[in-house]
């Protein structure tokens, strides 16, 4: 006890000795957070890009050559320009509507957003399996029109759809419901129509809200394994997003070749942390504006 | 408040209602009703099936023991970040979230060339008669990492919100830090670690990309539930696999409805209405 009170007195820290713990008990949870988000978190991360260049630079690069590689790229990046607009157009329908009124069934609509959160994403495939699949309801009529929808790029994008659909939405709904809504009233009463308060008075208050949902929605969007996994049908270089290719890649012993797909994702996904971890900042501080 | 005051209440609803009719509620009627159309027996028989049972142990077992984890580590996690100043702490709390960025495909081949046999860590523990890979083993390693960030995240918050004088009274009246986190904080944070480990045991029972590349897949031993709906799909028993989908909505909803009372708890002790 003698030595740790010392060594807080030594510290530039001021001394708190009776609420802090003491130096060992510090340095060995800090060990033991270190270790435990090392071994899961930045180890894996390490892995993938190791991995990614085990064959050398140049066989890195020889992995976008390939042409199955390459469209599963453009299929992803299809995908993303389809389902980040299309969610982000509803995150906004829905973050208005519930946050600037009260009705009835309000509460009901919320859950219903968060849903896809708590299933399993093979549930979200499933579903469109049962509507639109061979042996789903409109899979005879389907087959007849000669329309494809699962095992085609549409299934891909309505399940991927579902699995992001909450994203921008609740970014939007907690921020929107905090700053409530006397500066659109305001601007009504000058005169403004809906479209002029919406732009000119709401957008730039929850621009970095917004902002929060459509990264993590694209991380998501393009990152989605198991209910596109379910709806694709793995056809290659025709319905298969990144993440199957590299499943597919990883299936045939193609290591270096997987890992180097899977590095960009990965990329992508610490380029989304940086993004998301400033965007919040950002949104920290407009509410907190908002309730002063 | 009044009620329509600002203009766009029809539009906005009635796209988001359109939205999500066609999103969510149409093909989950689809979910109820092939798996009514398969009949009573067939949907016994289905879920009650040897292969199944057996994936709903691996699922919601696992799941369990890998959420109880994060419970431990996560909060010492947690009280790391909010508490204390190191250098690389910053970047350590941004990582917290990488489970939900990274792509679970990319998730599950870096961990299973973590754990295989012969590879990173893998080929330390092989001399000891451990293998990661390919076992149950794999699938808690997996489900750790996805459910990982829930608990950190519920119960920092928390942990940044404790009032120091209730600290500084236990330490008054001559408490040692031991009793007062066993008596003091840690009553204070129980609402929210349970919360987080709810969330985590929920979305480690539907996870799916992480866990099919470590796990192996054999059946009865380390086949998931989600899977089992995939192997259904694949063999077109569209109401066999409707009525797995149905089980684990089932579940997920209990677990949901758990979650949102332990959260409403955790609110409450902490005065937020």
């Amino acid at each position: 006890m003698a030595g740790a009170s010392t060594l807080y007195l030594r510290s530039s820290t001021p001394p708190r000795r009776a609420t802090a713990e003491s130096p060992v008990a510090r340095a060995v949870l800090i060990g033991i957070a270190l270790v435990f988000l090392g071994l899961f978190l930045f180890l894996p991360l390490v892995v993938v890009f190791q991995e990614a260049f085990s064959k050398g630079a140049a066989a890195f690069f020889q992995a976008f050559q390939d042409p199955f590689t390459r469209s599963a790229i453009w299929l992803t990046l299809l995908v993303a320009v389809i389902v980040v607009p299309l969610n982000t157009l509803f995150g906004l329908a829905a973050a208005w509507s519930l946050t600037r009124f009260r009705f009835r069934g309000r509460s009901f609509l919320v859950t219903l957003i968060d849903l896809p959160l708590w299933v399993s994403p093979v549930i979200g495939g499933l579903i469109y399996m049962l509507v639109f699949g061979a042996r789903g309801w409109f899979g005879p009529w389907l087959r007849e029109n000669d329309i494809r929808i699962i095992f085609a790029v549409p299934g891909i994008v309505l399940a991927t759809v579902f699995v992001t659909f909450p994203f921008v939405a609740r970014g939007l709904i907690p921020l929107m419901e905090a700053q409530g809504l006397k500066e659109e009233e305001a601007a009504l009463t000058l005169g403004a129509n809906g479209w002029q308060i919406f732009r000119r008075v709401t957008l730039p208050k929850i621009k970095w809200g917004l902002l929060y949902g459509v990264i993590l929605c694209n991380a998501r969007a393009m990152g989605e394994f198991g209910a596109v996994s379910v709806v694709s049908g793995h056809i290659r270089g025709k319905t298969t997003t990144m993440p199957l290719q590299i499943e597919i890649l990883y299936n045939e012993y193609q290591f270096a070749a997987a890992f180097a797909v899977a590095s960009l994702l990965a990329l992508l996904a610490i380029v989304t942390l940086f993004l998301k971890t400033y965007a919040e900042w950002r949104a920290d501080r407009q509410l907190r504006e908002a309730s002063l | 408040m009044k009620k329509h005051v600002l203009p766009g209440f029809g539009l906005t609803l009635g796209f988001s209602l359109v939205y999500l009719s066609l999103i969510v509620l149409i093909p989950f009627a689809a979910l109820f009703l092939k798996t009514a159309s398969g009949g009573w027996q067939h949907f016994w028989e289905t879920v009650t099936s040897p292969r199944v049972v057996a994936s709903y142990q691996v699922s919601f077992g696992i799941s369990l023991l890998a959420a109880l984890v994060n419970g431990v580590f996560g909060v010492i996690a947690a009280w790391v970040l909010v508490r204390y100043r190191f250098p690389g702490r910053r970047i350590l709390d941004a990582i917290v979230d990488l489970p939900f960025a990274l792509p679970t495909a990319v998730a599950g081949i870096a961990l299973t060339a973590l754990y295989a046999p012969n590879e990173w860590i893998g080929q330390y523990l092989k001399p000891m008669g451990i293998q990661i890979a390919y076992t149950r083993l794999g699938i808690f390693v997996a489900l750790t990492f996805i459910g990982l960030p829930f608990v950190v995240r519920t119960v920092q918050p928390v942990i940044q919100d404790l009032v120091a004088e209730v600290e500084e009274a236990a330490a008054c009246l001559g408490a040692n830090r031991w009793h007062t986190f066993r008596r003091v904080i840690f009553p204070a944070l129980l609402p929210s670690i349970l919360t987080g480990v709810t969330l985590a045991y929920g979305r480690a029972v539907g996870e799916y990309g992480s866990v099919v590349f470590i796990s192996g897949n054999l059946p009865f031993k380390t086949e998931i539930t989600p899977l089992m709906i995939i192997t259904k799909l694949e063999q077109y028993d569209y109401s066999g696999a409707a009525a797995i989908g149905f089980v684990m909505l089932a579940a997920s909803f209990l677990i949901l409805i758990v979650s949102n009372s332990l959260q409403s708890w955790n609110n409450k002790r902490h005065g937020i209405s």
